[in-house]
């Protein structure tokens, strides 16, 4: 299959799994914020899928705790490529008010590779929206 | 994104390496032109229409009115026109992951089965639609085994995955096939006991010649039943514990990834195409209308409904289903 159809099937289908790697749960709520009806990803091909096996991107939360951590790369290797990951919120960008917790093993971009970053504490829908929209175009390869 | 490996996790502990799906398509795909010399109108009718790409096509618009009313219900916009040929395509470029504890052979056998069987059964269907002299006597039955197949190849394939949430979805997936699958066979019968065939082409041709089975009261009492039934079917709510994303994970398709599973949601999507039809030629006789209506009346129920427990579906369709659709019978029997 030529690149340029993958990509363009990829950008226009994109099936996210929801990873909370010990999250307060604020940007879970957020992200579920996304996915209500008044939202409507949809409307752009993104579903929330259950299975890491069907996932084109996941959403990453939280500062990475000691206990998730090989649980996050083992989930990242588990799924199947091409595939994206985007870390939201303060914390998975940046570890936020947990960065000299002894707990910390973050941020997510030291345990696996980032290709989005949205930051925030939490991230508003809008912002989660906006940065889909840029890796979308990213991905595409235009500015 | 060639990120393979980076995490220095080694792939080989989960999973065994990508297994060219295509290429084994490929080679079926050629196999099968070799034999076509002397049978090119076959191959045509299973391949394009009204096989495969008819149904394919066909199921992808059928699944876009079903996801874009059910948006439209829920207050939202919905997908673009083409989504579902997104998505199929979009699967077809991911990798094709086989999990180290699956037999990789029933696991990437299964989603073929299914596809086949369904696509036999579209065939079937139209060509009695198209012209009702032309089957056997007992195609009916026929397709009646083809529609089992499906449900008989998720389980195998959920069961051949190794993964303990897929065989937990695989026994609700079996249980639920083991209660719907009795009433809807007595609801099939109604229109048989009624038109005195178990040919398809009959059934059409003696409903357009004296009245549908459904404006009899024992027809509707079946309707409804099969109608239920089919819900199930299908795999949509209130009857898709078997595949509940919320709370086991996709189930029966946990582990699919890539092309297996293009070819597992594209025959869900085929059904949700084949068995309107299947109703509309066993209760209306064939029109094109009662195949919208169908399908309208399952969008609507899978709109307006919450999903149940495995335990109470069986409930619902051992003892409701069944019971009703007996009754249709024997009203059938008696002439109503």
């Amino acid at each position: 299959m030529p690149a340029s159809l993958k990509i363009k099937a990829l950008t226009k289908s994109i099936w996210v799994f929801h990873l909370a790697c010990s999250p307060c749960n604020n940007c879970d709520i957020e992200i579920l914020d996304v996915l209500t009806p008044r939202y409507d990803v949809e409307r752009f091909g993104i579903q929330l899928v259950g299975s890491v096996r069907h996932a084109d991107a996941l959403l990453v939360t939280g500062m990475v705790g000691r206990k998730v951590v090989d649980r996050v790369k083992r989930i990242y290797e588990q799924a199947p490529k091409p595939c994206v990951v985007i870390a939201v919120g303060g914390c998975a960008c940046s570890e936020g008010i947990f960065r000299d917790s002894y707990n910390a093993c973050g941020p997510l971009d030291k345990i696996i590779p980032v290709n989005a970053y949205i930051p925030g504490c939490p991230p508003k829908p809008e912002a989660i929206i906006m940065s889909v929209v840029k890796l979308i175009k990213a991905l595409k390869g235009e500015k | 994104m060639n990120y393979k490996g980076a995490t220095g996790v080694h792939r080989n502990n989960t999973e065994k390496t990508s297994v060219k799906f295509c290429e084994i398509l490929w080679l079926n795909y050629r196999t099968l032109c070799q034999f076509s010399g002397y049978n090119m109108k076959l191959l045509f009718e299973f391949v394009i229409f009204p096989g495969f790409i008819f149904t394919a096509l066909a199921g992808m618009i059928v699944s876009w009115i079903d996801r874009k009313v059910t948006a439209r219900v829920q207050w939202r916009q919905g997908p673009p026109f083409l989504q579902p040929l997104y998505d199929f395509v979009k699967l077809l470029g991911k990798e094709t992951i086989v999990p180290l504890s699956a037999n990789s052979l029933v696991f990437l056998l299964a989603p073929l089965l299914a596809i086949a069987a369904t696509t036999v059964a579209s065939l079937i269907l139209w060509k009695a639609i198209i012209n009702p002299q032309s089957l056997f006597v007992g195609d009916l039955i026929v397709v009646i085994y083809l529609l089992a197949l499906t449900p008989i190849a998720v389980i195998l394939g959920a069961s051949s995955s190794g993964n303990p949430i897929a065989s937990l979805a695989a026994s609700r997936e079996m249980k639920l096939y083991l209660s719907y699958e009795l009433p809807f066979i007595f609801s099939i019968l109604v229109p048989v006991v009624k038109l005195q065939t178990i040919k398809l082409g009959e059934i059409i041709t003696s409903q357009q010649l004296s009245g549908v089975v459904f404006n009899s009261f024992s027809g509707a009492v079946a309707f409804i039943v099969f109608l239920l039934t089919i819900q199930a079917k299908l795999g949509l709510v209130p009857f898709d514990m078997a595949e509940a994303e919320t709370e086991i994970a996709g189930g029966v398709f946990i582990e699919y990834s890539g092309v297996p599973l293009a070819i597992h949601k594209l025959n869900r999507i085929m059904l949700l195409f084949v068995i309107p039809v299947f109703a509309a030629v066993l209760f209306f006789g064939g029109k094109l209308w009662s195949i919208i209506a169908v399908l309208v009346l399952i969008i609507l129920i899978r709109n307006t409904n919450p999903r149940v427990r495995i335990d109470q579906a069986v409930k619902f369709f051992w003892r409701s289903c069944l019971i009703f659709s007996v009754f249709a019978i024997v009203l059938a029997l008696i002439g109503y």
